[in-house]
């Protein structure tokens, strides 16, 4: 099977425009999902925590 | 260092360095006559030497079993240490290649001090010598604090960093020599590429496993930007160093690809260098450092992971913006600009989450130099962003390129950004990694600040200044329609930026002279009760503020 340029464009330019939606679709959801806002404020407060050994 | 490995750590050690030699000696055997046998003979000394500093531990007692509640911190100082030897020598040669420019007699008639071979070894030197170490170093003095986890070994960590050097040492070596597969930031040939993907997977390997050991559920944004960069890079090397040797032997190879395609393929890893080994794993740096010196959590964890993918994502698609009027077709130049163009977004929430994460904390931007680096790294990186985005426009890059204007832009980046960094998060990280108080003069600190800042900004307002007469000169008619400048009037006309460059660069490089005195002084006298003396005064950084991050 050989794939012309033609083809390779159009794969370029239909596909890519979904792939690119849906990606920032699910990155969105997934930033602002309600129940993930306790886990993001955790982690940003867990660096500045005592860190100076590892947890046993 | 050596105390520090297992009895069959420092078995496999010997292995590996025993290997190393004996790959080192096939090459010293088999390229006789050709810059391959020269590194031939370097592998071997540097697996020798690696031979005999194993042996002279080898008898030391093991570390302790217990050894899982403490972080494992020797590749992190040796490679704090190593960027910046490596600084010193890359803005050195980057002082003396500017000098060229201003005066070409500075080449001294040789062939290997020609500007040609010097140019890669500061961009090498300061990109994969200084950057790489100062990412390998926090990004494993990170990630184990971040997992709260120890690293997996203590062979595989060292293995990554006196790997690595090795490689950046054939690649600098080799220049010198005129080895070089004209690739831009992929000038190593073959033999170094290979080394270098090694030392890689090892690299990424060590760091999954890091990760899969921690005690954290979730895992800090900064090692996303670090494994992004660790994985894009390990993956942009792989492709666009794809090539066959022409004999065992010979230092020399033809890549797979040719022509537009070669020209696509290259800028595509070009870009993404940039993308991911000068801007994630920085990024990565700045997430950890930034808040843990203000002392306050990111402004916004959420923004952090929305320019974390934008970033990812869209600078993939953005190489293609270096073809501007070439025979690469006109939809995928018409893409890399668009992509360029997004970028913005991205990277100004990035920028923005920084600043906004020193409200509250502007009062220590004022007296913490170590914090005023990284502030500054932040505004810079907001600056060079937006440049870059700009200068992808087709109608900008017409005026733009192949001028100035663009080294201009690449050192806003990488002294502005990359560098200031780099140096506020060494200066945070060396008295937590050595145990010291604070670091040897907060006063030095502040002097290295204001000398960076300073080359910074002539080194880069006078590239925009020979950079847009450049290109103008380049594109001005006559009443009879033809140029009105020939090539060497523009370059008459560059003369006193060259030497105000030179400068800029001189007052950088004294910078990272200062820094590097007040390490070594930190690391040798700090413990000493001398210490008192020390007391913070004036515009040195609160002593309570100092202790708490010494802790």
């Amino acid at each position: 099977m050989t794939v012309t340029y033609e083809e390779l464009v159009w794969f370029a330019k239909t596909f890519g425009l979904f792939y690119f939606i849906a990606m920032s679709a699910i990155v969105l959801l997934y930033v602002y999902w309600p129940s993930n806002r306790r886990e993001f404020d955790r982690a940003a407060a867990s660096i500045l925590e005592k860190d100076d050994r590892p947890c046993p | 260092m050596i105390e520090q490995l297992t009895k069959n750590e420092r078995q496999l050690a010997v292995v590996i360095l025993l290997a190393i030699t004996i790959c080192g000696m096939a090459f010293a055997g088999a390229g006789q006559g050709d810059p391959v046998g020269v590194h031939g003979f370097l592998i071997m000394a540097a697996g020798i030497a690696g031979i005999f500093w194993v042996i002279s531990g080898y008898f030391s007692p093991e570390p302790p079993a217990d050894r899982s509640d403490s972080y494992y911190d020797d590749p992190s100082r040796a490679g704090i240490l190593f960027a910046m030897a490596w600084a010193v020598a890359g803005m050195f040669v980057g002082v003396w290649i500017a000098l060229l420019l201003a005066y070409p007699d500075f080449t001294f008639d040789a062939a290997w001090a020609s500007f040609g071979r010097l140019r890669p070894v500061h961009t090498s030197g300061v990109i994969f010598g200084f950057g790489g170490n100062a990412l390998i170093a926090t990004s494993f003095y990170v990630m184990q604090r971040t997992s709260r986890a120890r690293l997996p070994g203590q062979l595989g960590p060292l293995f990554v960093l006196y790997g690595y050097n090795l490689f950046c040492v054939l690649a600098a070596t080799g220049y010198l020599m005129g080895v070089t597969q004209s690739k831009e930031y992929a000038e190593p040939e073959w033999y170094a590429d290979l080394w270098l993907t090694i030392v890689w997977v090892t690299y990424l390997i060590v760091y999954l496993l890091t990760l899969a050991r921690r005690k954290e559920p979730h895992i800090y944004v900064a090692n996303w930007y670090y494994l992004a960069f660790v994985v894009v890079v390990a993956m942009l090397h792989i492709i666009n160093n794809l090539a066959v040797p022409v004999s065992f032997g010979s230092a020399k190879s033809y890549s797979l690809f040719s022509g537009v395609q070669d020209a696509m393929t290259q800028w595509w890893y070009g870009h993404n260098a940039v993308a991911f080994f000068l801007t994630a794993g920085f990024l990565g740096m700045m997430y950890y450092y930034l808040p843990k010196r203000a002392g306050r959590p990111l402004f916004s964890y959420r923004m952090s992971i929305i320019s974390f993918w934008g970033i990812t994502f869209l600078y993939m698609w953005a190489g293609s913006h270096h073809l501007h009027y070439t025979a690469l077709p006109q939809w995928v130049q018409t893409l890399g600009m668009t992509f360029s163009v997004m970028l913005i977004v991205p990277s100004w929430a990035a920028a923005a989450n920084a600043l906004l994460t020193l409200n509250g904390a502007w009062h220590k931007v004022r007296t913490d130099a170590t914090l005023r680096f990284m502030m500054m790294a932040a505004v810079f990186y907001g600056l060079t962003t937006f440049e870059g985005s700009f200068l992808a426009i087709r109608s900008v890059n017409a005026l733009s390129h192949y001028t100035d204007w663009t080294v201009g832009h690449v050192h806003a980046g990488a002294l502005g950004w990359v560098a200031l960094i780099t140096f506020g998060s060494i200066y945070a990280s060396v008295p937590w990694l050595w145990k010291r108080p604070a670091m040897y003069s907060a006063r030095l600190v502040e002097v290295h600040f204001w000398l960076a800042i300073a080359g910074t900004v002539i080194y880069v307002l006078a590239m925009w200044n020979s950079g847009i007469i450049q290109g103008l000169m380049w594109r001005t008619y006559n009443a009879n329609g033809t140029l009105a400048y020939s090539f060497i009037d523009s370059l008459v006309e560059m003369h006193p930026y060259y030497v105000a460059r030179a400068f800029g660069g001189l007052l950088f490089l004294i910078g990272a002279l200062v820094g590097c005195y007040n390490i070594w002084m930190t690391i040798r006298t700090a413990p000493l009760p001398a210490e008192a003396a020390l007391e913070p005064v004036g515009d040195f950084p609160e002593p309570a503020a100092a202790r708490q991050a010494a802790e």
